[in-house]
């Protein structure tokens, strides 16, 4: 269970987040929606543990994985290396094995830098998975890419959070990203930010 | 053989006809001798044991420094690229130590210490270290924020996280300062067996240069000056291509 109960974040004297409570169930996937510069990066970042200047609570796992707008990955050792190095207690087999799940199986042993820019976000994926995550984060991973590409990668992710189901907190601006990982939809507005209230739609009622 | 191979190599040809022209200009070979009347005096070193004797003490006293100057140096430059606060109170001394005159430094550390190998080294290495952790603290400040993120959220361990994050983005700030490192430092290491030793290539080009005798020194500078140029194409170059593999793969 993720609990968030941030009541106050700023940059200097500018704030940032009002108050801001919710909590992210296992297998559950919250999506944070939000014009762009509103604070949903700010959020997620003190959500991960990245940037701990905020007041208020949080209270997340040990196990967390994220997976960045851009891969993110470590270009001076081999795409197996990416997975083994982060993850040491993944076996080597286990880390072949995630990346076939990806499609990429086949380039285990090049380096990063030689992928196209679909498969190093193929990698980031399944570094994200490969440590079985309680928690996984996601800002924004499918910004940038076509449509075609987008959607192929958004299958995958459903795939892979139905197999592991991680609590999972999605940042997006596009609704119909969120609408299609069947997250529950939390959007921010206002500055300082705060979650606004909004109508339940009927597929969420048990 | 390739034209990467040809240019240096007929570019150190041309500097040794430049040196034969102005030897035959010169006319006295007290002032200066022609290339090939060092390869007697050279042999006769390298027979006796002398010349290698004295490269070896040099050597010793370069590798020493520079395993420091460099340990030292990284430690501080990454302390510093990557704490402002502790920066801001280190960089005022950075900037005194990096205009002290080498030589002031020997000089204080032989008085200070005495006239020994520990007082030459600490000399050698402190001469360097400033220049060290200048390069290595830019290198520290240009770290990928997003990748420390990463390896924040995935929890890995810090060994783990220097030697695969960060290291590896230090890694041409690295291999530049080895690389002006080893020739500053042997040059310094000169000075300090100039100034203070009773061996060593420096020792041997006093000696001579009281002598007056050019041939010698000479010999003995030409000799180290080989044996760094090994050193630079046989180690610090495939070292270098090795850590760049990823980027030319």
């Amino acid at each position: 269970m993720i609990k968030v109960d941030i009541t106050r974040k700023a940059y200097g004297d500018a704030p940032v987040l009002g108050h801001i409570a919710f909590e992210i169930r296992r297998g559950e996937t919250v999506a944070i929606l939000g014009p762009s510069g509103i604070g949903k990066s700010t959020l997620l970042r003190s959500v991960a543990g990245i940037d701990d200047k905020y007041e208020g609570n949080i209270e997340r796992p040990e196990n967390m994985a994220i997976v960045f707008q851009e891969p993110t990955l470590l270009l001076w050792r081999s795409v197996l290396q990416n997975l083994t190095l982060i993850h040491p207690h993944l076996s080597d087999r286990a880390a072949r094995e995630m990346l076939g799940k990806v499609g990429i199986a086949d380039k285990a042993d090049l380096f990063p830098g030689q992928l196209s820019l679909g498969q190093q976000r193929r990698l980031a994926l399944a570094r994200a998975f490969a440590g079985n995550p309680e928690f996984l984060i996601m800002d924004e991973p499918f910004v940038s890419l076509d449509p075609k590409t987008a959607e192929v990668m958004l299958a995958l992710t459903e795939t892979l959070i139905d197999e592991v189901r991680p609590a999972t907190l999605f940042v997006t601006h596009a609704r119909s990203e969120a609408e299609r990982l069947m997250a529950r939809i939390l959007e921010l507005r206002g500055i300082p930010a705060t979650l606004v209230p909004r109508l339940v739609s009927g597929k969420e009622i048990p | 053989m390739t034209e990467k191979g040809l240019v240096p190599a007929l570019s150190l040809i041309g500097l040794l006809l430049l040196w034969i022209v102005a030897a035959a200009l010169t006319a006295d070979p007290t002032i200066l001798p022609t290339p090939w009347s060092l390869i007697m005096p050279f042999l006769n070193e390298l027979q006796s044991g002398e010349l290698l004797f004295h490269l070896g003490h040099t050597l010793v006293r370069v590798v020493w420094a520079f395993v420091l100057a460099m340990a030292i140096g990284m430690a501080l430059g990454l302390v510093m690229g990557r704490f402002p606060r502790v920066d801001r109170w280190l960089d005022p001394w950075l900037v005194v130590f990096l205009n002290l005159p080498a030589l002031v430094l020997i000089v204080l550390c032989y008085l200070w210490i005495g006239l020994n190998e520990t007082a030459a080294i600490i000399a050698v290495t402190l001469n360097k270290v400033p220049n060290v952790t200048t390069m290595i603290r830019e290198g520290a400040r240009s770290f990928d924020p997003n990748l420390d993120a990463m390896a924040k959220v995935y929890r890995m361990a810090p060994m783990a996280r220097l030697r695969h994050v960060l290291l590896p983005q230090l890694a041409p700030f690295v291999a530049a300062a080895a690389r002006s490192g080893v020739a500053v430092i042997w040059k310094i290491v000169l000075v300090v067996e100039f100034l203070g030793r009773s061996s060593g290539i420096g020792f041997k080009i006093h000696l001579y240069f009281q002598l007056f005798d050019v041939r010698m020194v000479l010999v003995y500078a030409l000799s180290f000056i080989i044996v760094m140029l090994i050193v630079e194409w046989t180690l610090l170059q495939p070292w270098e291509r090795r850590v760049r593999r990823w980027r030319t793969a």
